[in-house]
């Protein structure tokens, strides 16, 4: 607040100024709400060790280092039931991440695609496309994750179905996958001898294709010509590569699944669990990005279509260098908020079990050590951590795209 | 000039009779013409299209219709589907004809189920004039009063208790009102809190157990919370952590936009932290650890304390969206406020807020039905909602192994309140869009 | 200022009242003041807890926390039922949310010791077994290897599973689900070829299948698991009136007495140890600090051990359990009462 008065001059300090004079008072309000804040927190700690103590327990972080004796099927790092409690957690928050990220990127592709073909000029995909955002949005996640899982263990066939002479199911892709209602079997890399070879020259040659841009962008500007940049970029992108892998005598195979003993072995195992976590995940969260995409899209005046075409841009310059930028910046932020909103809904994965931190630290660990609020503490920790990392992602990129005003 | 035109023989002498567009510009044809086959690829949009309608309504139509809706059990269903139709693969609609009640109301007794009913009507009713500014403002009275018939409605008692606690808030009222004749603000604020604390805890008690024996009026058939259940729960959660997330939120979002330091960190820590972790661990906070946080010996029931931390966990959404609706507001509007001459309260209380809050409206409803959404998460740790519900009904002998009857009920109930609340907020945001512009 | 003193006045009056509220902490005096007894039970067990179309929670461990109700206040229907998930069981207990638990809950040493419970006897015995569908040619646990099995997780029996494929150096996949029914649908639909869990509850939803022959329990159980209600630590007379309310269940089988003949036997026998367990003779009831006829309003209410086994999960009903380990012991059972002398 500011006071448009002359301050009293001559006056000394006196009390009353706290509470009357707007110099002072935001500092006497400052130091009530400190002063409150601490009392609400002492209270509760206090509250806390008495009701801890009374039950003979005590704050204690060391049960994170004795045996953790449960399985994670699921494991992107080893881990054994000989291993300790902050391994499982570290399982599952590896688990989380995974099923955040793979459930970002797949709901980015629904809505997008949602989205575009809302505004379609096909009607009948158009309406489609308005069932599927209206039935998604406004049923519950949890509801959806539970119709996943009972699609997925309900239609498919056990493996069962795919032994002996009179199978009732059959690999797809010329028997390279095998999708069960226990979940879904690809070939996987086998990495053999010399395969680092190959892998460092893929990468060099994602570097040779930046490079490429880069120069290609300058001699662009300094000429005007045009090179088919799209095909020398494929081109960079393959060759070296092939080259290299036959060169190296082909040391990268495919693992893929066969069926031994009561399941297929062999090969990448996506867990129904998993998936079923994934697709509602990403179907739900797609349904919103997709009305994201659309409201950007419609943002976006019909003048500055007009504006480029009239400039003499061809129509995909005027997506990628007029329309793109300027809808992007509506459509990111909320954008990133649904990632983050993924992310929190991930912790619905126990109605699936789905081993994430929750089912691991927040589950098994806290039911068999009893150590409710030590686990609960780390868990929202964790939680919160990755939630800030993903909010400061947003201000990051909120600051580079904000309009630049002059 | 006449003559030589009439002398033309090629001219024509009168007008052809307008003939009928070509049968491919009109009407259906013309329509589909343009809206389906525009192309090759909206063609082939458009058999994909129809292809996938096609499998969807196959798939579900027959199951659907073909269901059974008089059995007691799942095994009598199968048994009467494979007498009519020779297999099993069509919907066990009976368990819905028997379990809709709980599946709605929880296990609330029966008889009692017009308590619900009135207590669903009076909050329609009473959320009608917030929500459209036509209705006569007098409804927002009935808007005031309706906490309190809620708690007395679904709870039961005697009417004392909750007339009690409305003294304490219209006490609180009367000092704030006084006080405010003589000092600032926060003096009010101060003597309003202790006003109604005092009457809450030392003499409403005793005023109402007086009152209780001696005139038992409106005694209703009093009602445990844990018998509380299904949509009915989530309705309660969903509606009182909204209303009393309101206040909590405008006190966040202005403590936010403030410039004194220690209550900006304060607020922005509260809220980061609440929107940073997701629900479900601050659900778990409220079955398994806010006991620890309590006074020893202090025990309230879950229900409670659910909702306790739903409003929590709302109140940093909708401090979000309240911040949004304030720096909505042009400028001008707290220039002018501040030209008047009045003090930060009065400025807030009698221009911003009104304004900051008419234009938050549609957030809210979106929070609210985000969180409505979300009062599904209330199974997980024990309170049989209608998710929970349609476990605990699995878990009996007769129903064991049904899902899809119970997931569609689930679902439709979820889709009808959720769907009409955002065409709601759709459009008021086009009417608040066209009030401005 | 004066609003830090008045919240710090509010504190200290809100920590008074605390105090005031944890000195009284007899829970027989609560649950007597209160006229209902508030017991924690499984959210939804078929036989042992569940709640029927009307919400009225039905089932063998239910029927222990009507008992004690009927010992304590004298009426079997005066129960509060909280429905707890494995995670929360413990810690609402501890918290005073539950006067005790029947919640098939296993006693163990950790959570007898370490988790401050005290369980106050067992009234089923359980262990974990495995159930395979038959045409998986399976015939013993130790053949296994490499199966795929359904498992309620935050349980003891995730734990047993573990250490019992580890020792015997065989690999498996866990399919964690979240409930009993759950798991069920799971196993039924194919997507794991193991479903294990107690026995009891195995043999319960066996039974409750489309097709019961189709599926086998296999002959191993890999671990021992009394189930059995309990208390908080600290409150002896309450441990003591829990317990003793299940052994009048179990010495009232084991006596012959039943919900019919109990009241008329309560006119005197001529069999003292009945007398005294009817209170017709001694005062039993008053050294709990309990009415004389506290055992006849259980066994009248509630019925007896065997009474009760039979109409809620007993071979008649759908669970359909033999009574096996828990029998009485006079029968060749585990199930065993003090004498009540």
């Amino acid at each position: 607040m500011t006071t448009l008065s002359d301050p009293p001059q001559d006056q000394g300090f006196r009390l009353s100024q706290l509470i009357y004079d707007t110099r002072y008072r935001s500092i006497t309000i400052q130091v009530i709400a400190m002063i409150v804040f601490m009392l609400i927190a002492a209270f509760l700690i206090r509250n806390t060790i008495i009701n801890l103590s009374a039950l003979g327990k005590d704050i204690n972080f060391s049960f994170l280092s004795s045996r953790a004796a449960y399985d994670i099927n699921q494991q992107i790092i080893p881990y054994t039931s000989n291993d300790p409690h902050w391994r499982a957690a570290l399982v599952g928050l590896l688990n989380t991440l995974l099923i955040a990220i793979l459930g970002c990127i797949l709901a980015t592709v629904i809505g997008v695609i949602a989205g575009v073909l809302r505004l379609s000029k096909n009607w009948l995909t158009a309406k489609i496309m308005t069932v599927y955002v209206e039935s998604f949005r406004n049923i519950p996640v949890l509801l959806w994750i539970l119709a996943f899982m009972a699609v997925l263990s309900e239609s498919l066939p056990a493996p069962r179905a795919f032994r002996g002479e009179d199978a009732t199911a059959s690999m797809w892709f010329w028997d390279s996958v095998a999708v069960t209602n226990r979940g879904t079997y690809v070939p996987s890399p086998v990495w053999g001898s010399g395969s680092s070879v190959v892998i460092i020259a893929f990468l060099l040659s994602l570097l040779g294709i930046w490079a490429f841009g880069k120069w290609s962008n300058r001699h662009f500007e300094e000429t005007g010509q045009h090179l088919p940049n799209f095909w020398i970029k494929l081109g960079i992108l393959i060759v070296p590569t092939v080259l290299v892998y036959f060169v190296m005598g082909r040391p990268i195979t495919l693992s893929y699944p066969e069926l031994k003993g009561f399941n297929f072995s062999g090969g990448l195992h996506m867990r129904n669990s998993m998936l079923a976590l994934w697709l509602a995940l990403s179907f739900y969260t797609g349904s919103f990005i997709a009305e994201i995409v659309r409201s950007g899209i419609l943002a976006i005046s019909k003048g500055q279509t007009e504006a480029a075409f009239a400039l003499g841009l061809r129509p995909s310059w005027t997506m990628n260098l007029v329309i793109l930028p300027q809808a992007l910046r509506v459509i990111i932020p909320p954008l990133i908020s649904q990632y983050l909103n993924l992310t929190k809904n991930s912790s619905l994965a126990l109605a699936v079990g789905y081993m994430d931190l929750r089912s691991t630290l927040g589950g098994t660990t806290l039911n068999t050590t009893g150590r409710e609020l030590e686990c609960m503490l780390l868990m929202m920790l964790i939680y919160l951590i990755v939630s800030l990392i993903i909010s400061s992602g947003m201000n990051i990129y909120n600051k580079s795209v904000k309009l630049k005003e002059r | 000039m006449s003559h030589s035109t009439q002398s033309l023989a090629y001219v024509r002498k009168e007008m052809i009779e307008q003939q009928p567009a070509p049968r491919s510009q009109v009407g259906f044809t013309r329509w589909a013409r343009e809206n389906l086959f525009s192309g090759w690829f909206n063609t082939l949009l458009t058999l994909v299209s129809l292809f996938v309608i096609y499998k969807m309504l196959a798939a579900t139509l027959p199951w659907v219709f073909g269901g059974v809706w008089n059995a007691e059990s799942l095994d009598q269903c199968r048994t009467i589907l494979n007498e009519r139709y020779g297999d099993t693969h069509y919907a066990c609609w009976a368990v819905i004809r028997e379990r809709w009640n709980q599946l709605l109301y929880g296990f609330y007794p029966e008889s009692q189920y017009w308590r619900a009913n009135l207590a669903f009507v009076l909050m329609l009713a009473s959320l009608a004039p917030v929500l459209f500014d036509k209705l006569p403002r007098k409804m927002l009275y009935l808007t005031m009063a309706f906490p309190f018939l809620l708690v007395w409605l679904v709870w039961g008692g005697t009417i004392w208790g909750v007339l009690s606690v409305a003294v304490g808030f219209v006490l609180a009222g009367v000092a704030f009102k006084i006080v405010d004749r003589f000092g600032s603000m926060a003096l009010s604020a101060i003597a309003a809190v202790v006003v109604a604390v005092v009457w809450w805890l030392f003499i409403g008690p005793s005023v109402v157990d007086g009152l209780n024996s001696v005139a038992p009026l409106g005694h209703l058939q009093e009602v445990q919370s844990r018998d509380l259940g299904g949509f009915m729960i989530c309705v309660i959660i969903g509606i009182s952590g909204i209303a009393l997330s309101l206040p909590i939120g405008i006190v966040l979002a202005l403590g936010r936009q403030s410039d004194l330091f220690i209550v900006k960190t304060i607020c922005v820590g509260f809220i980061e932290f609440i929107r940073g972790v997701p629900l479900i661990t601050l659900l778990f906070t409220a079955s398994l650890l806010l006991n620890y946080f309590l006074p020893p010996g202090t025990t309230f029931d879950l229900t409670l304390r659910v909702i306790i931390m739903v409003t929590l966990f709302s109140s940093a959404y909708m401090a979000e969206v309240i911040r949004g609706g304030l720096a909505a507001l042009p400028k001008g509007q707290y220039e002018a406020a501040d030209a008047l001459g009045l003090d930060y309260w009065k400025s807030q209380r009698l221009i911003i807020m009104p304004q900051a809050l008419k234009i938050s409206i549609p957030g809210i409803v979106n929070t609210f039905i985000g969180l409505f959404k979300d009062t599904t998460l209330v199974m997980f740790i024990g309170i049989y909602d209608m998710l929970g519900l349609s476990n605990a009904i699995r878990a009996n002998a007769a129903w064991n192994g049904i899902y899809w009857e119970l997931f569609i009920f689930i679902g439709l109930v979820f889709w009808i309140c959720c769907f009409a609340m955002s065409r709601y907020s759709q459009w008021l945001e086009r009417k608040l869009r066209t009030d401005h512009r | 200022m004066k609003k830090s003193v008045f919240l710090g006045a509010l504190t200290l009056a809100g920590l008074a009242a605390g105090t005031a509220m944890a000195q009284d902490s007899s829970t027989l005096a609560a649950v007597k003041e209160r006229g209902m007894l508030k017991c924690g039970v499984n959210p939804g067990t078929p036989g042992f807890a569940a709640p029927d179309a009307s919400g009225k929670f039905v089932g063998f461990d239910v029927d222990v926390c009507r008992a004690v109700a009927a010992a304590v206040l004298g009426d079997s229907e005066a129960v509060e039922y909280t429905p707890l998930t494995s995670a929360v069981r413990f810690t609402a207990l501890a918290s005073g949310e539950v006067d005790m638990l029947a919640r098939n809950t296993t006693w163990t040493f950790s959570r007898d010791v370490d988790l401050k419970n005290t369980f106050v006897g067992v009234n089923y015995y359980d262990g974990q077994g495995f159930m395979v569908p038959k045409d998986l040619g399976v015939s013993s646990a130790k053949e296994l290897g490499g199966a795929t099995v359904c498992i309620e997780t935050g349980t003891t029996t995730e734990l047993n599973l573990a250490d019992y494929f580890r020792v015997n150096n065989m690999e498996y996949e866990p399919v964690p689900v979240e409930s009993f029914t759950e798991a069920q649908t799971q196993f039924l639909a194919g997507a794991c070829d193991v479903y294990t869990t107690d026995a009891s509850a195995l043999a319960a939803s066996r039974a409750s299948f489309e097709n019961p022959e189709g599926y086998v329990v296999l002959p191993e159980i890999i671990s021992k698991e009394p189930l059995g209600p309990l208390v908080r630590h600290g409150d002896d007379n309450w441990g003591d009136i829990v317990r003793w309310s299940l052994n009048a269940m179990i010495a009232a089988e084991e006596y012959g007495v039943t919900s019919a003949n109990a009241a008329e036997m309560a006119n005197g026998t001529d069999n003292p140890e009945i007398n005294r367990l009817l209170g017709v003779e001694g005062e039993l009831g008053a050294m709990l600090g309990l009415d004389n006829a506290w055992a006849l309003n259980i066994i009248t209410q509630v019925g007896n051990y065997g009474e009760s086994f039979e109409k809620n999960i007993g071979e008649n009903t759908p669970v359909g359990l033999a009574r096996g380990l828990n029998a009485q012991w006079t029968e060749g059972g585990l199930i065993y009462s003090p004498p009540f002398r």
